[in-house]
């Protein structure tokens, strides 16, 4: 099994310093056809096809199922294996923080200020990051990189996991604005504690008066765009354009219901099209949610319960909750140790606790893809959309056999090999393990 | 800081009985006798006797006779108190009244700040700030008016007062509540010597933790001890003096919560001290242990008032645990009662002074006997404190401290007329030593007219004049002063009559005005008083309790313990971890806790049956590296705490253990964090849900202590560290040095037992060189983790020979994989941890399948209350990095964590013999698609799928009746408070960041 793990890369260096992974290349495009045959093909939309094909051209998935064999086609046999779509890891801050604790100068997520709306992650975006080879090897080949802040966080981009720079990696750049919600939970203690209630110090008045500066930063915007001339170009107003024309989303980061109620009440009010990013206790209200047709993307599913007396599994039955009210979701893995390499698993978990495999699949594939308004290209495997996909020796979704043979994103067979794999060659090398 | 708050009552002191003798007199000198006769009282002379239509003799300032038959001599005063109840006057033994105020630091640790090393304490005194025996409340007492009103208004003569600051906090005091003279209100000095675990204003860094003030406390005991033999490198030490001088007085511990009694009690047998203990509220809960300690209790009332939870947000986050405590409360009396535990109450916990006598009464309408609520506001704190010679009770030659009351204190209604303390009267409320109520003749002569009318006064002095129409009047009476206004006639706008005069001997009458401003006189008289109270019924049947205690104290608790049970379970497919590898339709006998057999076709009469038809058993999951279940968990403050434990301060409520049973977890290792390099001394505990702090822990099992290198320790994250090491260098020479330390205290303490001062930090290094303490170190690159090996690898050559047992983290660990082997150390990582930090750079998820294939025990770990509920599945990654066999990586979870600990003859495999801690897994243990339906530890049930789903719903409708109780409470006017969230407190080692809860918060420490 190890073997299949060696990159020709990684052979040929070993011994070189191990620092970078200058030796990681970015797959060229795609030149003709390729078609994995004889295969179990999870199409990512809820069905699967055993004994079938998919087939890809210049980056496009030109047919799925059974079908004639195109002409000067390179064959991948896939008997014994799975295909899937490509992962989308909903929303990050892979390439804005490389190093959390203790070296500021390699984060680059969290900006000054309390309204931010002209910023744009895409532009910090760091390609080089030693996080994006782990998670391509983890199946993971798009990803939603959002700013962090104090109210208005601004501008999120979808990227995809195999690029030189930036603008090569963008997908869809600048697809939604991000505010987070303040939160109007009291609490004492901790780390929190500043929140303590007292005079002057209502939370729920504080978070209120928050609330209205987005609600008049959006009233004032509307007004500027009616203005005829403008006494002076605001970047802030011109970054929001695209929530009033409906080719942006509103990012809500909210977890408590009142967060998400009032969310829901603020993206009706101007008619923007929400996304609640969080959703802790989206389960409390899926009704809701679902008639509003607002879709959420679970922040974290590996996680507590939020009250003692939850049930113990709560979080990882969320998912199913959701799915049974008609809400539509996906699952993000924000764990900061493991850098959202286990976004397979969080979907592993949502199977193991209501919903069946294809939905788990889907709320990190296709669901993903609609929410972050990708769906005409990615998400699943269906003809016309991009070839992003997975060969896997077993399920995806689970660690026994979770092991990612190759992926091919736009067509492009990318590399899986990545730093920690070449660390890993090296010291088998120093110890002579095979 | 508690403390009450006053209101408003009337205080007049009435002339002093004693002049000072030794005080030179301004003036011309004025001294009375002071003899006084309460005569026709009901006198409750103590707890068990009352007196009918007796009388209470006083002269200056004490009972000089109290009974049925005494006779009054003719120069007494006489108070005839015709209807009113005659008591003690009560002893509070735990008040800070007439001290100053400490003020505290705000907030705990603070890891990132530069650390205050010695105390900043001028003079000859203890190297650590919160120790301050010296302290001596009498020294610093004076009176306070304000504060000793308020304690007066609930009844209270006498206090016991100490300045409520610091681990030891010195003596304090006896003194009444006489505020006239400090000389007179003195009446004790060092009438007992406090203690606490908390360290209150002191500004030095150590201890930051609960374990850290234990072990102060501790090491300050044989500190004192080893003064007493005049250490000549110590010099004077007048903490240590004084610690020494005070261990004669009753010795009092302020724990206030159930563990925490429990856990100055374990101090006290330690060194030969039966402490005092002041506890909280919630002594219900675990009332048999508390019993065991034999000790006596001091009882705050403060209870909880209901939380305001209208809005169903506000409820969702008020877990089930509060509400209850908030209905079972005012049982904690009646249940030490009960259980026979000795006790006083105290109201300086009141956070609302006014509420003293109506939680009394509360506490009484809950079960407590009067008779023994009035014993622990008496004669028991007054023996607790040891002036029961003087006050408690109303005995010939104990001061005159008494109270004069309406009626029976127990009485909702009652009200206290006077409080006399020494032969003073202070008024509390004097209206009511006059009962106006009844039907009175008044006239009113407005210039030779005279108009005749009936007046009906009810208690409060609302009143009806009837005329020819009845009329609402006012009326207001100020000592003998009296006010009556009322309308002319019946309707809107009409004018008033008004009315002012005194009251003398049951006649009243003055002047007025009629409604033209024509000036008139008028007198009452009274023709029929009102009738007499009529006592009180008491209630006690009516409350109806929704709550149980559980155990442990919270929605998932039991209500009764979970037991041991022979268990037989049939047909699985069986993860041995022994030779005998993963066996198919086999049964598992377990028997009086342990694995008694294993085949098949197995049968056991009597036995539990649980199909394993399908699914897996295996042993449970031992977490290596966890930091659930206890209350502080890094003590910080120094590079070196050797003498810290874990194990004092154990959390058996913490809702991860039942959460991690449920995720197939037996044992846990309990680290102390890695704030320093020589961390404190950890504890293995089993996940015995229910059980006390002592029940979680791991019997017989090695003791082991917590080591960490690298950012942690160096404050890496910290701007402006000012502790040593600030590198890896110096964490190398910390190392050296405390072992180094420990050769000399070795020799030392072989050379000159009795006179080598014993140091517990000391003591456990000396543990760890000489193999009776294990250590686990925290580590992650690897110069670090090469150079801590050889450390002490050097100590071999002055005959010890130790080694590191395990490294945790340990993410660069496959670097050094082959001198780890050498060294005989285990490593115990995470799985897929990578970039978190500059130390784990190089971190890679194959770290732990390249050093088992080196033939390094490898463990996985969680250090995190979340994963630690699916460690199962870290296991299962090692398959997928790496190709670990399934078998081999399940037991880097269990067999090989058990090695590391070296408990494996006791668990880590099913082998007969062994501990029955298993799990009834739904699918192969290392898929995500597994779950535990049964997690069974020594036997026990502790963790039951199907049990969980029901108690899930009983904690809902136990909620819903609940919060409908408590909203009874508001609409029936009761006070409430805003709902604060239940926030979930977890303790993180401070090496990372956790996937936290939505209302979950990390602190270093529990408050």
């Amino acid at each position: 099994m190890q073997k299949k793990f060696l990159s020709i890369f990684a052979l040929a260096l070993l011994g070189l310093t191990t620092s970078a992974q200058d030796n990681v290349y970015p797959a060229a495009p795609q030149r003709g056809i390729i078609v994995i045959t004889n295969t179990t093909v999870h199409i990512g939309n809820g069905t699967t096809l055993t004994n079938a094909s998919v087939a890809f051209e210049n980056g496009k998935i030109i047919g799925v199922g059974n079908m004639a064999m195109p002409a000067g086609a390179k064959v991948i046999d896939g008997a014994g294996k799975h295909i899937y779509p490509g992962l989308i890891l909903p929303t990050s801050d892979l390439g804005l923080k490389e190093i959390s604790a203790g070296v500021r100068g390699s984060n680059d997520h969290t900006e000054i200020g309390e309204n931010n709306a002209n910023i744009r992650s895409i532009v910090a975006y760091n390609t080089d990051s030693k996080i994006i080879g782990v998670l391509r090897e983890n199946g993971i080949l798009l990803a939603g990189v959002a700013p962090e802040g104090e109210l208005i966080e601004g501008q999120a981009s979808v990227v995809q996991l195999d690029a030189w720079n930036y603008e090569d990696a963008a997908y869809k750049m600048d697809n939604g604005l991000y505010i987070t919600m303040p939160s109007f939970m009291v609490r004492r203690g901790g780390r929190a504690a500043f929140m303590r209630p007292g005079p002057g110090n209502d939370p729920i008045k504080a978070a209120m008066e928050k609330l209205e500066t987005i609600k008049t930063f959006f009233t004032d915007a509307k007004a500027y765009y009616q203005e005829k001339t403008h006494a002076a170009n605001n970047l802030k107003f011109e970054a929001v354009r695209g929530l009033f024309d409906g080719k942006q989303k509103l990012f809500v980061r909210a977890n408590e219901v009142k967060q998400m109620l009032l969310a829901m009440d603020l993206a009706k009010s101007f008619g923007f099209k929400l996304v609640i990013v969080g959703g802790t206790e989206a389960y409390q209200i899926a009704d809701l949610l679902a008639e509003n047709n607002v879709p959420v993307i679970l922040d974290r599913q590996h996680s507590l319960p939020t009250m003692e007396d939850d049930d113990v599994d709560q979080p990882y039955k969320t998912p199913a909750v959701l799915q049974k009210a008609g809400v539509l979701f996906c699952l993000n893995d924000t764990h900061d140790q493991s850098r959202f390499r286990n976004l397979a698993f969080n979907a592993g978990t949502a199977a193991t606790y209501g919903l069946t495999k294809e939905q788990a699949l889907s709320a990190v594939t296709l669901n993903a893809a609609k929410i972050l308004g990708i769906e005409d290209k990615a998400g699943t495997i269906e003809t016309g959309k991009d070839a992003n996909l997975l060969i896997v020796n077993g399920d995806l979704l689970d660690m026994r056999s979770s092991v990612i043979a190759q992926a091919f994103i736009q067509g492009r067979n990318v590399s899986l090999d990545n730093k920690g794999k070449q660390l890993y060659e090296r010291y088998k090398h120093k110890y002579q393990l095979k | 800081m508690k403390r009450i708050f006053l209101w408003l009552t009337l205080v007049s002191i009435s002339v002093a009985t004693k002049a000072q003798e030794s005080f030179p007199v301004n003036g011309v000198r004025d001294i009375r006798s002071g003899l006084y006769a309460f005569t026709n009282a009901t006198i409750v002379q103590n707890s068990t006797t009352k007196i009918e239509k007796g009388t209470l003799l006083i002269k200056q300032g004490k009972i000089i006779a109290v009974g049925a038959t005494v006779a009054v001599p003719a120069e007494a005063v006489v108070v005839d108190c015709n209807g009113k109840f005659i008591y003690p006057s009560f002893v509070d033994a735990f008040t800070d009244y007439g001290v100053a105020a400490a003020k505290r630091p705000a907030g705990g640790f603070n890891y990132g700040a530069p650390a205050q090393f010695i105390s900043n304490k001028p003079g000859a005194y203890n190297w650590n700030q919160a120790i301050r025996p010296e302290i001596n409340a009498y020294e610093i007492f004076a009176t306070d008016e304000t504060t000793a009103s308020g304690y007066r208004a609930n009844g209270f003569g006498t206090v016991f007062t100490h300045v409520k600051d610091g681990i030891a906090r010195g003596t304090g005091a006896v003194v009444t509540l006489a505020t006239a003279d400090a000389h007179q209100s003195l009446i004790k000095t060092k009438a007992a010597a406090v203690y606490s675990f908390e360290k209150g204003s002191s500004t030095q860094s150590y201890p930051s933790s609960l374990m850290g003030s234990i072990a102060l406390l501790r090491q300050t005991y044989l500190d004192a001890k080893w003064y007493q033999t005049k250490p000549v490198t110590e010099g004077t030490n007048l903490s240590l003096e004084a610690f020494n001088a005070t261990q004669s007085v009753p010795q009092i511990f302020a724990a206030d919560d159930k563990w925490s009694t429990l856990r100055a009690n374990r101090i006290g047998a330690e060194f030969g001290v039966q402490y005092i203990l002041k506890g909280g509220d919630n002594g219900y809960q675990r009332i048999d242990e508390l019993a065991k300690t034999k000790a006596s209790y001091i009882l705050g009332i403060d209870f909880p008032v209901a939380l305001d939870v209208e809005d169903a947000n506000d409820a969702r986050f008020v877990s089930l645990a509060d509400m209850k405590h908030w209905e079972l409360a005012p049982t904690n009396p009646a249940a030490f009662e009960k259980a026979g535990i000795s006790f006083s109450i105290s109201a300086a916990d009141m956070k609302d002074g006014k509420q003293f006598l109506a939680n009394l009464r509360k506490a009484v309408q809950y079960g407590l006997s009067e008779t023994k609520a009035l014993e622990a506001l008496t004669k028991t704190p007054a023996q607790q404190v040891g002036v029961y010679d003087q006050v408690g009770s109303l005995e010939l030659g104990k001061l005159a401290n008494f109270l004069i009351t309406t009626e029976s204190i127990f009485n909702s209604n009652a009200k206290i007329i006077e409080n006399w303390i020494q032969g003073n009267k202070y008024e509390v409320n004097a209206a009511e030593w006059n009962n106006y109520a009844g039907k009175y003749n008044l006239t009113i002569n407005n210039g030779g007219t005279k108009t005749a009318y009936t007046v009906e006064i009810k208690k409060d002095l609302s009143a009806n004049i009837i005329g020819t129409d009845t009329l609402a009047a006012k009326i207001a009476v100020n000592e003998s002063l009296v006010k009556i206004s009322f309308p002319e006639k019946k309707g809107r706008g009409a004018e008033s009559i008004r009315l002012s005069g005194v009251i003398t001997s049951g006649v009243w009458n003055g002047f007025g005005t009629d409604t033209k401003g024509g000036k008139l006189t008028w007198s009452a008289n009274l023709v029929a008083p009102a009738a007499a109270a009529v006592e009180e019924k008491k209630a006690t049947e009516s409350i109806k309790l929704i709550s149980k205690v559980s155990f442990p104290f919270v929605g998932l608790g039991n209500e009764t313990i979970p037991q041991q049970e022979t268990i037989l379970i049939k047909n699985a497919t069986v993860w041995t971890n022994e030779k005998e590898g993963n066996i198919q339709n086999t049964d598992v006998l377990l028997k009086a806790g342990k694995i008694a057999k294993i085949g098949k076709g197995l049968s056991e009469a009597g036995a539990r049956v649980i199909d394993g038809t399908g699914k897996y058993l295996s042993p449970g999951i031992i977490d290596e590296h966890s930091h659930i279940a206890a209350l502080s968990i890094n003590e910080g403050a120094q590079s070196t705490t050797a003498e810290v434990r874990v194990g004092d301060n154990m959390n058996p409520e913490d809702i991860n253990i039942y959460r991690q049973l449920s995720g197939g977890v037996t044992s846990s290792h309990i680290l102390h964090g890695s704030a320093n390099t020589i961390g404190g001394q950890t504890q293995l505990i089993k996940l015995r849900w229910g059980t006390t702090d002592e029940g979680l822990k791991f019997a017989g099992a090695d003791p082991f202590i917590k080591f960490a290198l690298g950012e942690n320790v160096k404050r890496t994250t910290s701007a402006n560290n000012n502790r040593f090491p600030d590198t890896r260098m110096g964490v190398e020479e910390v190392l050296t040095d405390a072992f180094d330390k420990a050769v000399d205290y070795q020799k030392a303490m072989k050379a000159n037992p009795t006179t080598t001062r014993r140091d517990l930090e000391l003591d456990a290094l000396s543990e760890i060189m000489n193999k009776k303490r294990f250590i686990t170190c925290h580590s992650y690159v690897q110069s670090e983790i090469t150079y801590a090996m050889r450390a002490i690898e050097k100590f071999k050559q002055q005959g010890y020979d130790f080694n590191i047992n395990t490294f945790t983290h340990i993410l660069d660990g496959y670097k050094v994989a082959d001198k780890m082997k050498l060294h005989g150390a285990s490593a115990a990582t995470f799985s897929d941890w990578f970039a978190y930090k500059t130390e784990v750079i190089d971190a890679i998820a194959y770290n732990a399948a390249i050093m088992h294939n080196v033939g390094v025990n490898t463990v996985i770990n969680s250090d995190d209350a979340e994963m630690a509920r699916r460690l199962n599945q870290e296991a299962g990654k090692i398959v997928k990095y790496g190709g670990v066999s399934e078998e081999d990586a399940f037991k880097m979870v269990t067999l090989n964590a058990a090695k590391a600990l070296h408990v494996d003859n006791k668990v880590g495999s099913i082998k007969v013999g062994k501990d029955a801690d298993v799990v009834l897994w739904t699918e192969n243990p290392l898929s995500i698609y597994a779950k535990s339906l049964y997690t069974i530890v020594d036997g026990t049930v502790y963790f039951d799928r199907e049990k969980d789903a029901e108690r899930s719903k009983q904690i809902t409708a136990e909620r819903t009746k609940l919060i409908q109780k408590m909203l009874g409470d508001k609409k029936a006017g009761m006070p409430t408070r805003p709902a604060m969230p239940s926030t979930q407190i977890l303790l993180e080692c401070g090496d990372h960041e956790h996937n936290e809860g939505l209302n979950t918060i990390y602190e270093t420490q529990k408050n």
